[in-house]
């Protein structure tokens, strides 16, 4: 292809494809500006709608802004608001989720790291049988394994429990993880590895000292995407949970179907932004990080 | 001896993870396997019976609709996505000033769980306070979009939400594959004159191939996985009307004590993955063995 880089593209520029353009560019933008509304509408609508009355949820418009600003509902999601028959709202649950999550990431990053670092670099027989196998695990519906994996936790003595949830979360998360470092670490030339070795650096002072300061950005890709994978999960956590150690996601769902009392929306819509308030936090700080991990399952190379 | 040590150190640490994953995901698998041949219901038991569960599944009213609801949102939820992500992919890259908020507000639905989507879209839906009660309120007494509680219509609400979450996704996909076109070709096309819808039917759409490949087996995977969303957003009703095969599982093991029914309908829900990521995992993995 370089051979047609010498050419220079063409400009033609007359008024009248001038004004056509301009036209063109106009419609673009109504265009992308109608879907920024369709994916900005329901956040705005959770968003007002917590902040409304019962009353005037009722008597109002879906879209309205809330005449009265109130954070009645907020105040009720987070500590008041009944999941079945307690209501202490969503801080318990909420606090189970971060209790779940902070050791599953963690655990499951550092294993990924290391399974990632030996298949990558540490070539031997099988490795890439087994990396194959590990992947495939990231594929499985979790539906096949929640049958037996409810009788392991219950003989491990784990049933209904947060270290039951953080065992299953971080099994069922090393596939990807693996996934990540590995995808980082063949891209280091394993010469590093060679001179190392003969500068009598071993397995662990390699990873140590050449590999660990090198994968930050791996790190940051793979734990923001095992924070949002575990705290969104909502499978795991209804199926493996009992009453207390429910995750926010369960605690969420049972708050908006639970039947007793009026229908308060506004408590539901607080409680969901709530439950979404710390994935969201994660994308608006580290989107790029965020974007990055979604592709890098799906995209080659 | 340290030597032997240092030698076998990445295999040990390798070890752990890999019989785990041999235990908890392919035991797992051979578990409910062999159950799924059995005739256990409330409690599991090993006498292999034949396929008799395969055939009260596919008896059951209840899973034929589980397997039509799956076929219909499936195909609309990846088309649609897919459609929905290139369009806007294609319009993203027409150097738009303030492209990066628009990309952001894209994709931000990716961040959130499906049980939150699924309370928005459920309160903006539900026709006695949200979308339909606004339009007859402007003055439209007659309007009616009772999708959410109409048992023809539910399913195509769940296909609502899910491309509401699932295109913005799909969108930094085909953004990322525009951009890593080969510029040379495209200056040398603009160059002959070909318009600029050729240029991208001709040109730039089928160069990224391997991401309409992508998209479709993530998209493909997300919606027979779909579970959550249809839990918060119709709860699988009315009646069994949005069941899909994750929530017939799901009722079967958890709440009607049927085991076998729940172990053999996940073994065909893994056949179906089986048979879309087997043949894509194994052209992504076979180059990379050098």
């Amino acid at each position: 292809m370089t051979d047609l880089s010498m050419t220079t593209p063409q400009n033609p520029s007359k008024t009248g494809s001038n004004l056509r353009k301009i036209a063109l560019r106009w419609g673009l933008y109504l265009i992308l500006g109608v879907f920024v509304l369709y994916y900005v509408m329901p956040l705005y609508v959770m968003i007002t709608t917590s902040l409304k009355s019962l009353e005037e949820i009722r008597t109002g418009s879906l879209m309205a802004l809330p005449r009265d600003v109130t954070f009645d509902a907020w105040a009720t999601a987070w500590s008041g608001a009944c999941t079945g028959i307690q209501c202490e709202g969503l801080k318990p649950y909420f606090w189970n989720s971060v209790l779940m999550a902070v050791p599953a990431v963690a655990l499951s990053t550092f294993l990924g790291a290391m399974n990632g670092y030996v298949i990558a670099q540490w070539n031997f027989k099988g490795a890439n049988l087994i990396f194959s196998l590990m992947l495939f695990g990231c594929f499985i519906p979790f539906q096949v394994v929640l049958l037996p994996m409810a009788r392991m936790l219950g003989l491990m003595g784990l049933a209904g429990s947060i270290p039951g949830l953080i065992f299953v979360h971080v099994i069922y998360g090393i596939g990807f993880t693996t996934l990540f470092f590995r995808n980082y670490y063949v891209t280091i030339p394993q010469d590093l590895v060679k001179a190392a070795k003969v500068d009598g650096a071993g397995f662990i002072r390699i990873f140590w000292s050449i590999f660990l300061p090198l994968s930050l950005p791996i790190i940051v890709v793979t734990v923001i995407w095992q924070f949002t994978q575990v705290w969104n999960d909502f499978l795991f956590g209804v199926s493996f949970s009992q009453a207390g150690t429910q995750p926010v996601t369960v605690a969420l769902n049972n708050i908006v179907n639970s039947t007793t009392g009026v229908k308060e929306y506004n408590v539901d819509m607080a409680a969901a932004i709530i439950a979404a308030l710390p994935t969201l936090f994660v994308y608006i700080v580290a989107g790029k990080y965020f974007i990055r991990g979604l592709t890098a399952g799906s995209v080659k190379g | 001896m340290s030597d032997w040590l240092e030698n076998h150190l990445p295999k040990a640490v390798l070890a752990p993870s890999f019989i785990a994953v041999l235990i908890f995901v392919y035991g797992f698998i051979a578990w409910t396997g062999w159950v799924s041949f059995t005739r256990s219901r409330l409690l599991p038991k090993y006498e292999i019976e034949g396929i008799i569960q395969y055939e009260r599944l596919f008896a059951s009213p209840r899973w034929d609709t589980a397997m039509n609801n799956l076929l219909l949102f499936g195909a609309l939820f990846i088309v649609i996505s897919m459609v929905l992500g290139l369009l806007l992919a294609i319009l993203l890259d027409q150097q738009i000033r303030t492209e990066g908020v628009i990309r952001t507000i894209y994709l931000y639905p990716m961040a959130l769980s499906m049980i939150v989507t699924g309370t928005a879209w459920k309160w903006i839906l539900n026709p006695g306070l949200g979308i339909e009660a606004m339009v007859r309120g402007w003055g439209f007494e007659s309007f009616t979009f009772d999708w959410l509680v109409n048992p023809d219509y539910a399913i195509y609400t769940v296909v609502l939400a899910g491309v509401w979450q699932s295109s913005g996704f799909v969108m930094a996909l085909f953004l990322a594959g525009l951009r890593s076109v080969d510029e040379e070709i495209i200056k040398a096309a603009q160059v002959d004159g070909i318009p600029t819808w050729r240029i991208y039917s001709a040109i730039i759409i089928p160069s990224m191939a391997p991401i309409f490949l992508s998209a479709f087996i993530v998209l493909a995977h997300l919606a027979i996985k779909s579970f959550d969303l249809v839990i918060a957003l119709t709860g699988g009703g009315p009646g069994y009307a949005t069941d899909l095969p994750a929530t017939y599982m799901y009722a079967m093991a958890f709440s009607r004590g049927d085991i076998g029914q729940a172990a053999s309908s996940a073994m065909v829900m893994m056949g179906v993955v089986f048979a879309i990521v087997v043949p894509y995992l194994y052209s992504e993995l076979r180059p990379r063995n050098d």
